[in-house]
């Protein structure tokens, strides 16, 4: 039984819900619409309005925020299981739940977790022959995390932005495209049906192309964007086929909860699972930068810092682990996930936590680091996913989600107002004594993501290696520990060469205009590749320097590094309010003051997790066997990073030697050279080869044709016009000319333009043929 | 029943109309004799419709009726535009070509 068939019986609106649910839930829709709207207010009515249109962004993502904690509340306050969709499906779900639920609670010796059924509106889109296809919201646990967290940064990224793009000559378009943006996620994380996920995903990816070539004024930048927008469209041919082998296998429906509970009751063979989960692959690999699709991820830093923080905290990336999280059921029967040996899912995740990782490492750019190490963590995520830790994942997706949007933020302060409109960390170092704010801020973020306890990442992490450790993904375990060591070793390589230490910006004080950044580039020397990536930054910032001179009064951007305005640290600051408290939400110790065991958990969980997790009696309290070491694998980490990067001052005479490490170095340096990959090889082979076969038959076969018939060609031709042409053709062609000038001057009469002669004409043309009808017919 | 009336009338009516639309000096009254071979086909319709006993021919002749409306309108409104730019109505004078 899906929606649709009650669709079917209800006629055209079908509010499949009783009406005691909470409103803000059940109308959910109402939140990207705001944003939306202001989407529309600001595209029309921005240039006139006295902030250029930021107002309209602003108010509506103040509102969507209230809205948020609005829904959040009304979700913990709902009473389980007595909401939601009436009718047969949610009767058996529920039945399947209790059973469920009596098991799990059975395994984890605890009461059992209370279930509430989600919040299920839906209307009838379009009807084609018996395919009703609705268009609809599905609220539940998952959905209010994820509404309460892209509305949150959300919220901050506006707010930063009035001050970071103030006097941007695309002031209004950037402000515009943002509301977009999170108007897409927003809506993409409540539809209840594939198709209405497309076009939440897809309306994304045309934002992220707008952000990332927000500057589109050099090429480096819009082809950065052309790069995001078509690699995340090469992982979406994956997303669509998936749709559509569902759509069929399901049984002609497009609604995830009917697919997800087809999937897991055997209603849909396994074979057809693994394509479907495979394809799906595909599309989550482009949109959440997995390896070897995540090349585009760092080359997106070309846009302005807030979009890039919203694009790799709550956004666009994060689309593809909702994605897997949302339908679940099919990969967690297409990969075996309960089989316990590595699936697909978990070595691409694997590979990205540390292929990711090692090229953080050799990253000049602040901004680059960040966006590898974003990867990295997306790849927590996959595995988390993989290895069946659906609750860890989804709190690491939160968790990450603050502390990155921060870290990018703050990054962003430093380049506003520490270095003179670069990311380069050559020009930074000593920052701390001048941006305190900036400082302690990013200093959260850093121990967050480095996952050292107390900070929100800690708990997330260790939630997903937990996982991988109980459910027998030894490697899993492995890649993810090595992760966290790796992570805290260039978190701490960034921290020394930005904050710690002496400044040396004056070092560039020749050149202290924002173009400075091309000589940066240069003088480093790198690969092609690298220098071409410090371009772009080279012009991301000379962008922002435009809009700096704009307001050159308000702060002079040839001072030195000074500490940024409110409206870039406020930001900063409640999310590292965030990052610090917001890991607490799954504490997994007994009750503590106001902290509840297993609370994100409890609320979060639904009918498809039960079925997954739960029924495997996976629940995991806390374990000290595998947080022991990943603690001490992080802060291992970071005392190499402060022994290299501090203590011996970042010696390259290791990488510069040569030898393994210079290779290593080189390799890294290099992108492990998928760029080339991707751009010379793949389709290089496809162009290359084919492109010599056509010149050689062009050389040897047709020139040889044409040589030969042009020979023989030259001397028939010479025959040829003597007799043919000068006699005959000419003749022929003159007259031909002849009589058509005379049938012109014959013709010519009926063209005359007198509309009676015209009808006149048409008239006896009708009444011959008429005339020949009747008599012939 | 004998339909050969109806059809004699409506083969008048359309030469009628035939010789307005080729004659008339007036672009109204081309456009009137138009009406009238619209009309007369209109009539034949209906005369085969009742013949045959047949709803689909009355069906049909509304729908002309229709088109013929729509038809007038814009033509008036071409017809009045004409008359404000050249203060004449003559079609035939209405001709910008060498010929």
């Amino acid at each position: 039984m899906s929606v649709f068939s009650v669709l079917a019986a209800g006629g055209e609106t079908v509010a499949e819900h009783s009406s005691s649910a909470p409103w803000i839930l059940a109308h959910a829709w109402v939140l990207p619409a705001l944003m939306v709207a202001a989407f529309v207010a600001t595209l029309f009515f921005g240039k006139r309005m006295k902030f250029l249109g930021a107002e309209f962004g602003i108010v509506s993502s103040v509102a969507t925020m209230v809205l948020a904690i609005g829904g959040v509340i009304q979700w913990v306050r709902l009473a389980p299981g007595t909401h939601g969709e009436e009718g047969a499906k949610a009767e058996a779900l529920r039945a399947v739940g209790a059973g469920l639920r009596s098991f799990a609670a059975h395994f984890a010796g605890e009461e059992p977790i209370k279930l509430r059924d989600p919040i299920e509106r839906s209307v009838s889109w379009f009807r084609n022959g018996s395919v009703d296809v609705g268009l609809g919201i599905h609220v539940d646990g998952f959905t209010v995390a994820m509404l309460f967290t892209v509305a949150f940064i959300s919220l901050c990224v506006h707010v930063f932005s009035i001050e970071y793009l103030r006097g941007d000559k695309r002031f209004t378009h950037y402000f515009a495209s943002l509301n977009l943006f999170s108007g897409a996620m927003l809506w993409m994380v409540q539809t209840s049906t594939t198709l209405g996920l497309l076009f939440g995903w897809e309306l994304m990816g045309l934002c992220s192309f707008l952000l990332i070539g927000h500057w589109w004024e050099d090429k480096t930048n819009s082809d950065a964007a052309l790069k995001a927008f078509f690699t995340t469209r090469t992982g979406d041919i994956g997303l669509l086929v998936g749709i559509v082998i569902l759509f069929f296998a399901a049984g002609n429906t497009f609604d995830m909860a009917a697919i997800n509970e087809k999937a897991l009751h055997g209603g849909i063979n396994h074979a057809t699972l693994v394509v479907a989960a495979v394809a799906l692959f595909f599309g989550v690999m482009g949109k959440s930068a997995q390896f070897p699709l995540h090349t585009w991820l760092p080359d997106a830093m070309a846009g302005p810092t807030p979009a890039s923080s919203l694009i790799h905290a709550a956004t666009m990336v994060v689309a593809g682990v909702y994605l897997f999280a949302r339908l679940y059921g099919v990969f967690w029967q297409g990969f075996s996930i309960t089989s316990g040996g590595m699936n697909f899912g978990s070595w691409i995740g694997a590979i990205t936590i540390v292929s990711a990782a090692g090229l953080a490492f050799v990253q000049t750019d602040i901004k680059k680091v960040l966006a590898y190490s974003t990867v990295s963590q997306l790849g927590y995520m996959i595995l988390g996913l993989s290895v069946g830790a659906w609750v860890g994942a989804i709190f690491h997706l939160v968790t990450h989600a603050f502390f990155k949007a921060l870290l990018f933020q703050a990054s962003g302060s430093v380049a506003h107002s520490g270095s003179h409109h670069s990311f380069e960390m050559e020009r930074m170092g000593g920052l701390r004594k001048y941006m305190p704010i900036t400082y302690r801020t990013f200093f959260v973020g850093y121990l967050a993501l480095a996952g050292i306890p107390i900070f929100s990442g800690f708990w997330s992490k260790d939630e997903i290696l937990n996982a991988a450790d109980k459910n027998g993904f030894t490697l899993a375990l492995i890649a993810g520990s090595l992760g966290a060591f790796m992570t805290g070793c260039y978190m701490t390589r960034v921290m020394a060469k930005t904050f710690w230490g002496e400044n040396r910006l004056h070092l560039f004080h020749d050149d202290h205009d924002a173009h400075g950044a091309h000589a940066a580039a240069d003088d480093h020397g790198a690969a092609a590749h690298d220098t071409h990536a410090h371009d772009a930054h080279g012009h991301d910032a000379h962008g922002a320097a435009v809009a700096h001179d704009a307001h050159g009064d308000a702060h002079d951007a040839h001072d030195g590094p000074h500490e940024s305005p409110a409206l870039i640290t406020g930001p900063l600051v409640a999310l590292a309010v965030m990052a610090t408290f917001v890991g607490f939400a799954n504490w997994p110790f007994k009750d503590f003051l106001f902290l509840k065991r297993f609370w994100f958990e409890k609320n979060i969980a639904n009918i498809t997790f039960e079925e997954t997790i739960a029924a495997a009696g996976k629940v995991h309290p806390f374990n000290w066997g595998v947080a022991i070491p990943s603690i001490i694998l992080a802060v291992g980490g970071i005392a190499v990073g402060y022994w290299y990067n501090v203590v011996k001052q970042g010696d390259l005479g290791l990488v510069r030697r040569g030898g393994v490490f210079g290779l290593g170095h080189k390799v890294l340096k290099n992108k492990y050279y998928l760029d080339a990959l991707w751009t010379d090889l793949i389709i290089g082979s496809i162009k290359g080869p084919i492109a010599k076969m056509a010149y050689w038959i062009n050389q040897n076969v047709i020139d040889a044709v044409i040589n030969t018939a042009g020979r023989s060609a030259a001397a028939t031709g010479r025959g040829v016009y003597r007799y043919i042409d000068q006699g005959l053709v000419d003749g022929i062609v003159n007259g031909a000319g002849i009589s058509a000038s005379t049938g012109g001057g014959v013709l010519r009469k009926l063209q005359n333009g007198k509309v009676q002669a015209y009808a006149a004409t048409f008239l006896a043309a009708t009444g011959l043929i008429a005339f020949g009808l009747v008599l012939f017919l | 029943m004998l339909i050969n009336q109806f059809l004699v009338l409506a083969a008048f009516l359309f030469c009628a109309g035939a010789y307005g639309v080729m004659v008339r000096k007036n672009a109204v009254l081309v456009l009137m004799s138009i009406e009238l071979m619209i009309n007369s086909v209109n009539m034949n319709l209906i005369a085969f419709a009742l013949k045959n006993d047949n709803i689909i021919g009355h069906v049909f002749a509304l729908f002309v009726i229709a088109v013929a409306a729509a038809e007038v309108g814009v033509g008036l409104a071409i017809v009045l535009l004409i008359y404000r730019n050249r203060r004449s109505v003559d079609p035939g004078e209405v001709s910008e070509m060498k010929g």
